[in-house]
């Protein structure tokens, strides 16, 4: 498990940082959303290594950080780059290399990765040569070469093409169903919203929000259900402890509150509206990710 | 499976090698440097061949006078049966000059075809015995071209593999990949490897120049002077070693500054000017003893000055290990601060850091 402990970092007389402190479970894909200038990138620098933190920590599995374990962390900074005039596969054999592998071991990784990416015809070009996409996956190569323990990626869907979308999709859920914890952010809030397990919100150099998706779903939206109904809806107005947010015709949006009492006010909704003829549609509504996130940094 | 400092070090070193080893414009401009130091050489040495012995005709009455010259090799000596057959030698441009009897106390005259033969009257002259109260072993023209030579190679190499230096470091910046980089190996590990890698191959380029020039200087015959700069160039290559390192860590930390290649020629120029300084002081003030005392201690400097005063003579056996010691300190003193701007601006990217910035971190 990876563990922020309250850090802190100020740049100049600005405060980017403030008290952060969240998790990374084992094998659990953390998504790690916020809007530009949050703290997205600096919180993830300080996890690597490549930034100090003024104050606070981090911890693996109870541990604090040391550059050996860093070693095995996985990272892909925001701002892509590679040396233009070196080739492809000797570039991730060196940067697998400076991770502490042996020549062999690199050089094989290598060639898997580079397979699998459907980059090994590239293999030997120069990366300044290859197309935007292909320097993409070139660099989703170096940050997977020396088989991470621990992924931290920023905006790794950011620039990708859809299918490198796809390769590096499989290859996060890989890694966290091998146990590993993955943080990533993304601006891509439909990718997270179907990839991740649990979320971290921030906002202004704070934690707003933490938790697995569904908890944050509970906590921070009152329930909501969709009803269509054969007739008119208007009378769900009236109905105890329900406060409609949309109605149009036969269409009826609403709130319950929390808990026993909100399902209860709910199915009365649905005994009533049975009772006065069909219904075509009952369903609980999940509030969207870009919801939550409105809600959370507001 | 995390890599060891020395690992990391030999590994960026290793990068920066065979990236430059595998740069045409490098091979091309290091073949080309090696031809023209080869060229001169052999230049310098037909030059002197050229200056051939005189040629002397003698009859047998002369023949006395002048035989210990001519067994030295300062004459070229021709045996003519008369003074008919030397005057008809010197006419025909066989011989510069001939040597024949007459009445005066010397017992002999010089016959020459159109112009006082200077080199041979000199020989022949009796000449009053000078005692130098200060000699100098050597001549003023001579120390020029050494001086010269050490502020060109010295220059040459810290410009060229600094510039390189400060290239790669914003290379590292502008495409973003130190900070891939920096997530695995710290940053004065990425700097030493970058300041080792360009001083070995650096180291080797002074190498291969020396070996060229020595073979050069044997091959056409100069082997004495090889003998006599011997000491000198020995004391170089280690004064080299120092203020490169020293060199290549301010170009290093300078560069960090900023992130782009065009700005990498203005904030380097300072740096640029501490090493062409003391080029242009070795080519104004190299008979100037106290400017030379001086340039040999100050650690810019001090590589092409405390070598050139070793090669005069000038320098007591301790100064060399004295000025040793400053540009140590100096080149250590450099690395600390150095390394600590380079770690603090790394990624820094954008507009140019400012010092006092990179330096408080």
């Amino acid at each position: 498990m990876l563990d922020v402990h309250d850090i802190s970092r100020s740049f100049g007389t600005r405060k980017v940082l403030d008290g952060v402190s969240f998790t990374v479970g084992d094998g659990r894909m953390t998504g790690f959303v916020g809007g530009n200038g949050a703290g997205k990138t600096t919180t993830m620098r300080i996890i690597l290594g490549v930034l100090s933190s003024d104050s606070g920590h981090v911890e693996l599995d109870g541990r604090r950080l040391t550059p050996a374990d860093r070693a095995l962390f996985g990272y892909m900074p925001e701002e892509r780059g590679l040396y233009p005039k070196m080739k492809v596969a000797e570039q991730i054999v060196y940067l697998g290399r400076l991770h502490g592998m042996s020549q062999a071991a690199a050089t094989a990784s290598t060639t898997t990765l580079l397979e699998r990416l459907g980059l090994e015809e590239r293999a030997s070009a120069t990366v300044e040569s290859l197309s935007l996409g292909n320097q993409q996956r070139a660099q989703i190569a170096a940050a997977l070469v020396h088989d991470p323990d621990v992924l931290v990626l920023d905006e790794p869907f950011s620039g990708l093409d859809p299918m490198a979308v796809e390769v590096v999709q499989a290859v996060l859920s890989e890694h966290a169903a091998k146990g590993a914890p993955v943080l990533f952010s993304s601006h891509q809030l439909d990718i997270v919203e179907r990839l991740c397990d649990d979320l971290v919100v921030i906002a202004d150099g704070r934690i707003r929000a933490g938790g697995s998706r569904e908890q944050l779903r509970e906590s921070h939206s009152e329930p909501r259900y969709e009803i269509e109904l054969s007739g008119d809806a208007g009378w769900v107005r009236e109905q105890p402890g329900v406060s409609v947010i949309e109605l149009d015709g036969r269409y009826a949006l609403f709130e319950v509150e929390h808990g026993s009492v909100g399902e209860q006010a709910a199915q009365a909704v649905l005994q009533r509206a049975l009772a006065a003829g069909a219904v075509t549609r009952f369903a609980p509504v999940r509030p969207t990710l870009a919801q939550i996130f409105k809600e959370v940094v507001k | 499976m995390s890599i060891a400092a020395p690992q990391a070090v030999r590994l960026v070193a290793g990068r920066e090698i065979s990236m430059r080893l595998r740069s045409k414009a490098f091979l091309i401009s290091t073949g080309i440097l090696m031809l023209a130091i080869l060229a001169s050489i052999i230049a310098g040495g037909i030059l002197s061949a050229s200056a051939t012995a005189p040629k002397v005709a003698v009859v047998s009455e002369t023949s006395s006078a002048v035989s210990a010259l001519g067994s030295s090799g300062a004459l070229e000596l021709t045996t003519a049966t008369s003074v008919q057959d030397a005057e008809q030698l010197v006419r025909d441009g066989t011989v510069d000059a001939a040597v024949v009897p007459a009445s005066d106390p010397l017992g002999y005259e010089i016959v020459a075809l159109d112009a006082a033969p200077t080199a041979v009257v000199q020989l022949l002259s009796v000449a009053p015995t000078v005692q130098l109260l200060e000699p100098s072993d050597n001549d003023g023209f001579l120390t020029y071209l050494i001086g010269i030579a050490f502020g060109v190679v010295f220059f040459m190499s810290a410009v060229t593999f600094g510039s390189t230096i400060a290239q790669s470091v914003v290379e590292e910046k502008q495409t973003r990949v130190v900070e891939i980089l920096l997530s695995t190996i710290t940053a004065r590990q990425l700097m030493a490897g970058k300041v080792l890698g360009n001083s070995i191959l650096a180291f080797g380029q002074i190498a291969l120049i020396a070996v060229i020039s020595s073979l050069g200087l044997t091959i056409t015959g100069q082997s004495a002077l090889l003998g006599a700069l011997g000491a000198a160039i020995a004391w170089f290559v280690v004064f080299f070693v120092f203020g490169f390192v020293l060199i290549a860590a301010l170009y290093a930390a300078t560069a960090a500054l900023v992130s782009r290649q065009e700005d990498v020629g203005s904030v380097t120029s300072p740096v640029t000017m501490l090493v062409m300084i003391p080029y242009f002081l070795v080519i104004f003030f190299n008979s100037n003893e106290s400017v030379m005392a001086v340039m040999s201690y100050v650690p810019f400097s001090a590589p092409i000055g405390m070598p050139l005063r070793l090669f005069l003579g000038d320098a007591q056996w301790w100064e060399p290990l004295l000025s040793l010691v400053i540009l140590l300190a100096t080149t250590l003193l450099v690395i600390a601060i150095g390394s600590r701007i380079y770690a603090n601006s790394l990624l820094r990217t954008g507009t140019r850091v400012k010092l006092s910035e990179a330096l408080r971190g």
